[in-house]
């Protein structure tokens, strides 16, 4: 394992005429949780959306473990790869949505049991029995049979928690996990994504949490304007803002 | 406001609310309305079994007579070619309009143009003239040597051109009805599969049509529905279907209205069958969507005679 596990370098990103992403370096070790605070518009969420390749780079470029992600470098080119192939980079790749997006015709364990039977091809029984344990690891293990919509939100984000988790991912991106839920739900998410944390998975999460943040990051990182504006210990970043955008955000959110 | 009328009148009165008598309102219009139905509906039943232009035994010594029988398999036959092949059909023609591949989006357009302008019974006229237009249909270079060639006629036959035309046309109109099934589902579905890395055929088999069939099916059933009554058209090809059929009966025998009476009742028990198959496959697709499923006929059925028996 090398020891950066996922690496952003310089990357810009535009949609039609606005600049989301105007340059933006990240490192993040294995096993460190990275927290991304920052205004709406920042571009916190489309970061988050191109590691994993969900949108495409307009330059620079993102590796995970030491694999360029979307691409194949050969010397000073970067060949764009086939979307079969970046299907099969983001099964490393573990994603939480905002809005959870269960399939909500398929029962909980469907939804967890999905992605490992179609795109890592287990046998169905065994993807059951891993899906049944990491049920029970979110607590929902008597959930199984229920389908999404007879969940509370909170509960559904436990099970997308979970589908993530199925596939074993190198690394797990949260975006706004507990944006949509219910002020009474939220920490039963973040209980859960703090267990993760504990265990040592690579996680980076875009959160408005700052007490989350300061629990349970590694690194927490600042953005405004498209750029990472400050990045260090969560004693260094939410408590003692050196940059003035970062003080004027806080005093906002706290 | 005055301190009386903050008083509930039920505590006013006894406490005792429960022994109110509750007067349902009374629907005077709806009374009246019902009784002139009633006359109407009466009135033409009447004219129905006593008017002897109807010919009630014609209807019914022709309704299930061998020919009729026949042409209704062959209507039915016709009915689920054409649905299965040009559902099949219209749903890869969906996804090529979907595409990002701007060759297999112009193609699906274009298809989509041609056959929707054309009248069916206009399209299916030519299919049967398929032989005036290209005598012998073959494999070879594109411009050059053709390897192996057969004459349309015998390729492809009455049935087959029928089939070919009915095929065409509903594709195109089955085309956009699946793409606006899959418009309609959250795009955040198919987002989370791709997160997932789930391979792309099966993230559309497995997530994006069942959840796009709930859209799809009142429409389709809708054009089934049409298709099944659409393949009268097919009486321009002498095909033996039960519109056709109907027609040569009547053409020898003259008794023209209990004829078009034996149509008319095969239609509409047909019809009747796919709009019942229709609510369960409906139901089928609509799994996960409500917290508790509502009963089908069947169950409200048992559940109505139960609570029957149980007041007894």
């Amino acid at each position: 394992m090398s020891q950066v596990m996922v690496d952003v370098h310089g990357v810009h990103k535009s949609f039609g005429p606005l600049q989301v992403l105007r340059g933006v370096d990240l490192r993040v070790r294995p096993g460190e949780v990275t927290v991304i605070l920052g205004p709406s518009g920042s571009g916190k969420s489309t970061l988050l959306r191109t590691i994993n390749h969900l949108e495409k780079v307009d330059r620079g470029w993102i590796s995970i473990d030491g694999e360029l992600i979307g691409y194949r470098r050969s010397g000073d080119k970067l060949h764009e790869l086939k979307e079969k192939e970046v299907l099969k980079q983001r099964t490393h790749i573990g994603f939480v949505f905002q809005n959870f997006n269960l399939f909500p015709h398929l029962t909980v364990l469907e939804n967890v049991t999905e992605a490992p039977v179609s795109a890592l091809r287990r046998p169905r029984k065994e993807a059951a029995e891993t899906a049944r344990r990491l049920l029970a690891r979110v607590g929902l293990e008597d959930k199984a049979d229920a389908y999404p919509r007879q969940l509370s939100g909170g509960q559904q984000q436990r099970v997308a928690i979970a589908r993530a988790l199925a596939l074993e991912p190198k690394v797990l991106l949260f975006d706004e996990p507990t944006s949509a839920l219910d002020p009474e739900l939220v920490g039963e998410v973040l209980e859960v994504i703090k267990d993760l944390a504990a265990t040592g998975t690579t996680m980076i999460v875009v959160t408005h949490e700052i007490g989350f943040a300061r629990e349970v990051a590694d690194t927490v990182v600042f953005m405004d304007g498209g750029l990472v504006v400050e990045q260090g210990p969560p004693a260094a970043v939410p408590d003692t803002p050196r940059h003035e955008r970062t003080r004027a955000f806080l005093s906002k959110v706290l | 406001m005055s301190s009386d009328t903050l008083t509930p009148p039920a505590e006013r009165l006894d406490g005792r609310p429960s022994e109110f008598t509750v007067v349902p309102a009374r629907h005077y219009a709806r009374w009246a309305a019902a009784v002139a139905v009633l006359v109407l509906v009466a009135q033409f039943t009447h004219g129905l079994a006593t008017n002897p232009v109807w010919e009630w035994h014609v209807f019914a010594d022709y309704v299930f007579s061998e020919t009729i029988v026949q042409a209704v398999w062959v209507t039915l036959q016709l009915t689920a070619y054409a649905t299965v092949l040009g559902f099949l059909l219209g749903t890869v023609i969906a996804f090529m309009r979907l595409s990002h591949s701007p060759v297999l989006q112009t193609v699906a357009w274009t298809y989509i143009w041609i056959f929707r302008s054309i009248p069916m019974i206009v399209q299916l006229v030519f299919w049967f003239n398929l032989s005036a237009l290209y005598e012998r249909l073959g494999v070879g270079i594109p411009f050059g040597p053709v390897f192996w060639s057969v004459d349309s006629n015998s390729l492809i036959g009455t049935i087959g051109a029928a089939v070919i035309g009915l095929t065409l046309h509903q594709a195109a109109y089955a085309a956009e009805i699946v793409r606006g099934g899959v418009l309609a589902v959250d795009p955040g579905q198919r987002e989370a599969a791709a997160a997932l890395g789930i391979p792309r055929l099966r993230q559309i088999r497995r997530i994006v049509l069942p959840q796009a069939m709930r859209a799809i099916l009142p429409t389709a059933g809708n054009e089934i529905i049409g298709l099944l009554k659409g393949t009268s058209v097919v009486y321009v090809m002498s095909i033996g279907e039960l519109f056709y059929q109907v027609q040569v009966i009547y053409g020898r025998n003259g008794r023209v209205i209990p004829l078009l009476l034996v149509a008319t009742a095969w239609y509409v028990v047909l019809t009747s069958l796919l709009s019942v198959a229709q609510y369960y496959v409906e139901r089928h697709y609509a799994r996960g969507a409500d917290r508790t499923p509502p009963p089908t006929p069947l169950q409200r059925a048992r559940r109505a005679l139960k609570t029957l028996g149980d007041s007894r």
